[in-house]
């Protein structure tokens, strides 16, 4: 089986204020500048999309954001709902639920159940650590995150795969004494795992469980070392060779029927990146990112990834493998680029909306895509 | 580093703890803030004159290693509970400054037999207002040169050329910062029992407060705090915001020389 593709959109909220009027878009920008009129509008359009990815073929992805107008998902349980009930063959990935923000990893093991049984077995459940944007969002200490992150793993697994009556938990985190969760989920064991990992340190241990490990916007070295540790670390324990379709890769993707037309697409896109103005206390909580992170910070010294973020240009972040974009050959070569440095991979991320990319060059770029391109990888040995 | 002293090491029931131990006589243990420990400070000096100072740094910060299961101040209270037991230290003078005035108000709560005195600079640790006023303004959430304006008199001192520092001193203050955030993101830089039960504190009391102190004021949490202690003294240092110790390390030691010269309580 080839390569398969997902179809994700953030949601944004892009009708705003010149940015010169806020200093962060994420955290603080007052919701009076949000017009739920609009919203709601913009909520139908977007879960329109996602019903015509999937008779277009593509699968379904979602996730979820808080206190930001870069993303109106604040609970990506509740738009799965929905999209469970108004698709049919689709997989449904959720990447993902931020369990280490969540005080009550229990109701995240219930909703999760709750959408796959809706969706008779179709969802593919995500567990993220959360952007360091959301650590004021959400209250939570940036500190220790990945202890908390297993702690709420172990627990969500262990709540969807008990049949036989409440258990006990009382970990350094999570204090539950009666876990009987109604409804169990409807795939055996449970849905697939999915964890984003931006570091090597990170996919160690989801190549240990043989979870599919996905990157985001991380490029191709960052990507190569994250899935070559994943690897590694199976080799490592002597467990089998992880198969393609345990790694996914997302970047943002316009095809258009010249390349011309797939640069406007994709400059279009490249909204998320340019539109994320967020002040450093935000971006860099302590303890988020690594010690050495944070000084190679202070020295200006971390690699040039982080500076593209900054100031975003379609030519580096094509040269980077961030923007796959162009006509349908292009797209490929581009794909296949990534494909062979970072030693393959089973799921294409498509971020294929954003800003003020409107509903029919949305919809076109996804149509270029499974038209043109999607077989080529669907065909990959 | 000033004098050319370097930190030592010491451990307690398994816990490794950088920490400058200087002069001689009564026992004095320095409780550093959300700054750290610097051995070189002119404060460290000064208060060397008056007794034996011990001043750790606090698991996470400086130099010493995170402990895994040191996560609250009331773990630290307890450490350093478990150190002056170790050293079977007596009528110690505990001192400690903001986070660690935190630190000394909870040791002091738990048990005061091995305190004679406890010096007490713009502590933190209580709630002093309703659910919605935020009583210690939000330095993970407001941008440094802010944070510097509240917590400094003359901002200037707070400020930093990266460029300058060693790759060791960077990490420390990368370091500092992430324990800040372990001990005090959440309940933010309080206890919100501890109020209740600070009228446990037996030993004199001396509560310094920068009189420019714009971050936690004399006049509402310095109140707050001095009308739970019954019989603790207030003072204000002028010229000082938040840290007094480092904005006029003259004027505190010389409140300290003058709180323990006073016959005891």
């Amino acid at each position: 089986m080839g390569m398969r593709a997902w179809f994700f959109s953030e949601n944004a909220y892009h009708l705003l204020p010149d940015s010169k009027e806020y200093d962060s878009i994420r955290v603080k920008l007052p919701n009076r500048y949000y017009d739920p009129k609009i919203g709601a509008d913009l909520y139908h359009r977007f879960i329109d999309e996602w019903q015509i990815a999937e008779e277009l073929g593509l699968e379904i992805m979602v996730n979820e954001h808080h206190q930001t107008a870069t993303n109106l998902n604040p609970s990506a349980a509740v738009v799965m709902g929905a999209l469970a009930r108004d698709t049919r063959k689709a997989r449904l990935l959720i990447l993902g639920n931020p369990i280490a923000n969540r005080r009550e990893p229990v109701r995240v093991a219930e909703e999760m159940a709750m959408v796959d049984v809706y969706a008779r077995g179709r969802l593919e459940c995500g567990f993220v650590r959360g952007v360091p944007y959301e650590m004021s969002a959400g209250n939570h200490r940036p500190t220790r995150m990945m202890e908390r992150f297993w702690e709420a793993h172990d627990l969500i697994v262990k709540a969807w795969t008990s049949h036989d009556g409440p258990f006990n938990w009382e970990g350094k985190y999570f204090h539950h004494r009666q876990v009987n969760i109604w409804p169990r989920p409807y795939q055996e064991p449970h849905p697939p795992i999915w964890i984003t990992a931006l570091s090597p340190g990170s996919a160690r241990a989801v190549g240990e469980k043989g979870y599919v490990v996905a990157c985001f916007l991380t490029g191709f070295d960052g990507t190569k070392n994250v899935f070559g540790s994943y690897r590694e670390r199976r080799a490592e324990l002597r467990l089998p060779t992880p198969a393609l379709d345990r790694f996914a890769y997302a970047a943002l993707v316009y095809v258009g029927e010249t390349d011309e037309e797939g640069y406007a697409g994709a400059r279009k896109l490249m909204w998320y990146l340019e539109s994320n103005k967020v002040p450093p206390q935000f971006t860099s909580p302590p303890g988020y990112h690594p010690t050495a992170t944070t000084v190679n910070a202070m020295k200006g010294t971390n690699p040039g990834i982080f500076k593209m973020f900054q100031n975003p240009a379609l030519g580096p972040l094509m040269e980077n493998g961030l923007v796959f974009a162009g006509n349908p050959d292009s797209v490929y070569r581009q794909i296949m680029k990534m494909y062979d440095h970072v030693g393959g991979f089973g799921h294409l991320l498509i971020m294929g909306q954003a800003g003020f990319l409107d509903h029919e060059e949305t919809v076109k770029g996804m149509q270029m895509f499974v038209r043109e391109v999607y077989p080529r990888l669907k065909a990959l040995a | 580093m000033a004098n050319g002293s370097h930190p030592g090491w010491l451990t307690v029931h398994g816990v490794r703890l950088e920490i400058v131990e200087r002069g001689q006589g009564r026992p004095i243990l320095w409780l550093h803030g959300e700054e750290g420990l610097d051995p070189g400070a002119p404060f460290l000096e000064l208060l060397a004159a008056q007794g034996r100072v011990l001043a750790p740094s606090h698991p996470g910060f400086g130099h010493s290693p995170d402990v895994g299961s040191i996560d609250t101040v009331d773990d630290l209270s307890y450490l350093y509970l478990d150190l002056l037991a170790a050293r079977n230290l007596r009528d110690v003078v505990v001192i400690g400054s903001s986070l660690g005035g935190w630190v000394a108000a909870e040791m002091a709560v738990k048990s005061s037999d091995r305190l004679g005195g406890l010096v007490l600079v713009a502590p933190l640790g209580i709630k002093v207002g309703d659910r919605e006023t935020r009583d210690i303004p939000d330095i993970f959430a407001l941008p440094p040169d802010e944070v510097a304006r509240l917590q400094y008199r003359d901002p200037a001192r707070a400020a930093v050329d990266h460029a300058k520092l060693s790759d060791d001193q960077l990490t420390m203050i990368a370091r500092n910062r992430e324990a800040t955030a372990l001990y005090a993101w959440e309940p933010y830089f309080h206890n919100p029992k501890l109020r209740q039960w600070l009228h446990r504190i037996t030993p004199p009391t001396l509560l310094l407060w920068g009189a420019d102190d714009r971050f936690v004021t004399a006049a509402y949490y310095g109140a707050a705090y001095r009308s739970a202690i019954p019989g603790a003294r207030f003072e204000t240092i002028d010229g000082a915001g938040h840290f007094p110790h480092i904005e006029e390390p003259a004027a505190f030691a010389a409140r300290v020389r003058g709180f323990l010269g006073e016959p005891k309580a």
